[in-house]
């Protein structure tokens, strides 16, 4: 038998999940103070293909690596959007690199948004701060095929009126016929003349008929707990509320076990999960 | 005529989340509390530290609950909706207005007398249970809202796991 050493120039990496593609910063554009949007596209000519819900891994050579949500539009795969707001090193060196900028990205990863679900159906989209980044994916599918839903309803909540994310946007789509756009802050100044209150009493005034409604919610788990208690004590199904829950997560892939959420690892299993997937367990601090 | 306009008013009291499902015979009893008003936008419905004697059923328009603070104007606690009820103080004493309630735009609201309704239901206690059992879903419901916005929950969270 003879042995023949692999030649490390030309052996290909086993695809384990945990090698990042390079991608180039191509557009930046600042969202809010704290808050940017990147695009980027890969360099190894393969479109970064995703569902609605999924994330990757941003990979910011010589800093770290973090888990993002994307928040581009699925129907426009040459193009990977994220939306990042610093909050530490890793968040902190993405929202500063330029357009030219390479880094490395895993994925897409995690489960989607069920959106196959929402055929037929009312799909209200209920987002808080910046949970309106994982679900804007979800809002583009949707108003791809509006022929196929009943209708479409967003509702969002944020702290103040200079916090709104995506606030052209969303000003555009409250303008689209048949789609409804509920706006709430928890505080304004007087020059404020929407909604002041919690998202989760926006909630009830909005659906049109809870038993045939898909909720898809994202934002902080407090308030995704208290919307989708809201959401079923109105009426909707409860298999039919889907949150997109957040934990430390580390490789993306299951591997690791620090984003475990008693049975559930949210990279793996998630981080999309059915409302009864992960009600009981919202509520176990230690969790 | 008179009975008519009681009932008419009966009918539209029954017509509100706030007293929906109740008896009709209460809602006689309530109609004659009960009167229909408009308010032009930017009009007050009440301000604060004045009698709570009049309190609203909001049945078109929106209605902001505001502070004054000197140095930064009009501070907006929440915003008011069709279904909700402006004004819960006129309840318990000292039955005074805690903040402004001003109209958003033009609101169409049905005012409930305050002393009318409390002398009845001092007289009624059943009338004066099925009442409170009406509006301390309310109070609760902001009680627990105002908790939320509390917990500041949109602030920026610490540097771990997905950073949205």
């Amino acid at each position: 038998m003879t042995l023949i050493a692999a030649d490390p120039a030309t052996a290909a990496a086993p695809d384990t999940g945990m090698l990042p593609r390079p991608f180039e910063v191509r557009a930046r554009r600042r969202e809010l103070a704290d808050c940017v949007t990147l695009e980027m596209a890969a360099l190894d000519g393969r479109p970064l293909g995703f569902a609605p819900g999924q994330f990757t891994m941003l990979y910011v050579h010589g800093v770290g690596e973090i888990a993002i949500s994307i928040s581009g539009n699925p129907a426009e795969a040459d193009t990977l959007v994220q939306t990042i707001r610093a909050v530490g090193a890793v968040s902190r060196a993405l929202c500063e690199l330029p357009e030219g900028q390479r880094l490395g990205v895993r994925g897409p990863l995690g489960k989607a948004w069920p959106v196959e679900r929402a055929l037929g159906k009312h799909l209200m989209v209920v987002a808080g701060g910046l949970g309106l980044a994982p679900t804007r994916p979800v809002i583009y599918w949707a108003l791809a095929n509006r022929d196929r839903l009943k209708s479409l309803d967003i509702v969002y909540g944020t702290r103040s009126p200079d916090q709104i994310l995506y606030p052209q946007q969303l000003l555009g789509w409250s303008s689209a016929e048949g789609l409804r756009v509920g706006i709430t802050v928890d505080r304004a100044s007087e020059d404020w003349t929407g909604r002041v209150g919690v998202v989760t009493d926006l909630v009830p005034s909005m659906l049109r008929d809870p038993a045939e409604t898909v909720a898809m919610v994202c934002g902080p788990e407090i308030m995704m707990r208290f919307a989708a208690q809201g959401l079923a004590a109105a009426g909707v199904p409860q298999d039919d509320i889907h949150l997109s829950l957040e934990r430390n997560m580390k490789c993306g892939i299951g591997w690791c076990g620090h984003c475990q959420l008693g049975p559930h690892l949210i990279c793996r299993d998630g981080p999309v999960f059915p409302y009864p997937a992960v009600r009981d367990l919202m509520t176990v601090w230690e969790l | 005529m008179a009975d008519s306009k009681i009932k008419s008013m009966a009918e539209i009291l029954a017509a509100h989340p706030l007293f929906a499902g109740l008896d009709r015979e209460i809602t006689d009893l309530l109609g004659g509390c009960a009167t229909n008003v408009h308010f032009a936008d930017g009009a007050y419905l009440f301000k604060a530290e004045e009698p709570a004697d009049t309190f609203y059923l909001l049945r078109g328009g929106d209605v902001a609950l505001e502070v004054s603070m000197p140095g930064r104007g009009r501070l907006t606690v929440q915003t008011l909706h069709p279904g909700h009820v402006v004004g819960a103080s006129w309840i318990l004493p000292p039955y005074r207005w805690r903040f402004d309630a001003r109209a958003i735009g033009s609101v169409r609201v049905t005012g409930v007398d305050a002393t009318c309704l409390r002398s009845k239901c001092d007289a009624d206690p059943r009338l004066g249970y099925q009442v409170m059992q009406r509006f301390l879903p309310v109070v609760a419901e902001r009680l627990q809202s105002t908790r939320l916005r509390l917990l500041d929950l949109y602030a920026p969270p610490a540097d771990v796991g997905r950073a949205l």
